[in-house]
């Protein structure tokens, strides 16, 4: 069976996962936002890939950052951005996920930017589109569910690789609630296909996927274990607003053990960096004091997003 | 067919343009052969202003059909384009597409008081009005169309045309 993110000639035709995307396609992907990432410094901060095209962004799900970053990204290549806000919309009124895109379809979309709380939203619409020979509309996954948020896992390989160059020779932590985090997984599944040789993972077993060695991570217990000599320091959001029963004591509990404070970032390499995907919780997965130090690289982080959506974007628009 | 030697070609170019330069002329090669020969000009013609490369992927009108099939190299526009004189440099010049593709980058940059353009060869097939005003090697017949003429540069630096058969 063919990847369903890649057309007949192997070309990105969906954005919906970056587990068993190719390397190559993953590096394309990095090589061509470089350029992108230039554009700031010019007087017209605009190219004309996606002209006349009409970019529609589907968010199920509140999020300021990433539908922000898509609409400037979609802009600057010159694209109609329309911005649905469907928690106030006929989903309210009861229509179906495809009706909608079928609705929206009707209105000449190119491309759809999707966010849904449910995992395989995307996908869905994805064959749908196929299953309807539309094979001229895109869909670029913005974050569904538990399972996947590919372009803040392409933006940190491209945040990685603007500070260290290289993956085969890095030891990378991921620190955190990986159970009920898209962006862990995505991550994973990026630094793996990179060549990353040690990724770990950091947090308390409770907020640890079952297994979570089999995704080719090693699991440590402690910050003290996991934070040892390390290149890169991801840090995720302890997501509150997922959290269902009694995983954990109390936000404070968990800053106290696993909160990345300057005493814990001294275990790591001298020039590690420090990566979070925001919002941040000041105080709970992170000490203020990090995130605004000189290793902390989480503002460039949303820079490279920008460009990294224009590259996605314009690979998926130029066919 | 015969390939001009470049190297004289690149001599005649220089000498065609030295009249013409001022302390405001800064030159823009086109990716990849542009930027050989506009560096070849920067010094012998010695201008004071940087030297600026521009890659017109995207900018090009066949975008939509052939999408991103090179390697983006990116733009550098290294001087403040508002009121300068500049000249973008190409190896060869064919259609003139590529040439409208820079000027629109370029006007991205800012608005430059002249633009004029240089190229080592005219080999005929325009399909926009575009000509050059510093040119080193008109052909006297336009190159057929299957055929494709490029600068190349060898380890030392050394510029030769090469003859494509597509």
């Amino acid at each position: 069976m063919r990847n369903p993110q890649l057309n007949k000639n192997g070309e990105l035709q969906h954005l919906l996962t970056l587990d068993g995307l190719p390397r190559s396609i993953i590096t394309q992907i990095l090589d061509t936002a470089a350029p992108f990432t230039e554009m700031a410094e010019r007087e017209v901060k605009k190219l004309p890939l996606l002209r006349g095209k009409s970019v529609f962004n589907l968010f199920f799900e509140n999020s300021t950052r990433t539908r922000t970053t898509f609409e400037i990204a979609a802009k600057r290549l010159s694209a109609d951005v329309i911005n649905l806000n469907v928690s106030t919309s006929s989903t309210k009124k009861g229509e179906t996920l495809l009706d909608t895109v079928d609705n929206l379809c009707a209105m000449q979309a190119d491309m759809f930017v999707v966010r849904h709380e449910s995992s395989g939203a995307p996908h869905l619409i994805a064959q749908h589109l196929q299953n309807t020979g539309r094979d001229h509309i895109h869909v670029v996954n913005a974050g569904d569910g538990r399972h996947a948020h590919p372009t803040q896992g392409l933006l940190d390989m491209y945040t990685i690789r603007h500070y260290k160059k290289e993956f085969h020779n890095l030891t990378v932590a991921i620190v955190g609630d990986v159970l009920h985090s898209r962006v862990a997984r995505s991550q994973i599944a990026a630094l793996t296909t990179l060549g990353v040789p040690e990724v770990r993972v950091i947090g308390p077993r409770t907020l640890m996927p079952t297994e979570v060695e089999k995704m080719g991570v090693r699991y440590c217990a402690t910050m003290e274990e996991g934070l040892k000599d390390v290149d890169v320091v991801m840090m995720l959001r302890l997501q509150n607003e997922r959290m269902n029963g009694a995983l954990l004591p109390s936000p404070q509990e968990f800053f106290k053990v696993w909160g990345l404070t300057a005493e814990k970032l001294a275990l790591a390499k001298p020039d590690a960096i420090v990566m979070h995907p925001g919002p941040m919780n000041r105080g709970v997965e992170i000490d203020s004091a990090v995130a605004d130090g000189n290793q902390a690289v989480i503002l460039p982080q949303v820079t490279f997003g920008i460009a990294v959506r224009m590259a996605v974007m314009s690979m998926l628009g130029s066919h | 067919m015969q390939l001009p030697d470049a190297e004289q070609l690149i001599a005649n170019l220089a000498a065609a343009m030295r009249p013409h330069v001022t302390a405001n002329t800064a030159l823009v090669g086109i990716h990849t052969g542009g930027v050989w020969l506009a560096d070849r000009l920067h010094a012998l013609l010695g201008l004071s202003l940087p030297l600026g490369s521009i890659d017109v992927s995207f900018y090009r009108d066949d975008y939509a059909a052939k999408g991103l099939h090179q390697q983006p190299r990116g733009s550098k526009i290294p001087f403040d384009v508002e009121g300068a004189h500049i000249v973008i440099v190409d190896d060869v010049l064919y259609t003139g597409r590529t040439t409208r593709a820079a000027l629109n980058e370029l006007f991205d940059y800012g608005r430059p008081a002249q633009v004029d353009l240089a190229v080592l060869i005219d080999r005929g097939g325009r399909e926009l009005p575009i000509s050059a005003r510093f040119c080193a090697l008109t052909l006297p017949e336009p190159m057929p169309a299957g055929q494709n003429l490029q600068l190349e540069r060898d380890d030392s630096g050394a510029l030769t045309m090469r003859l494509i058969h597509a």
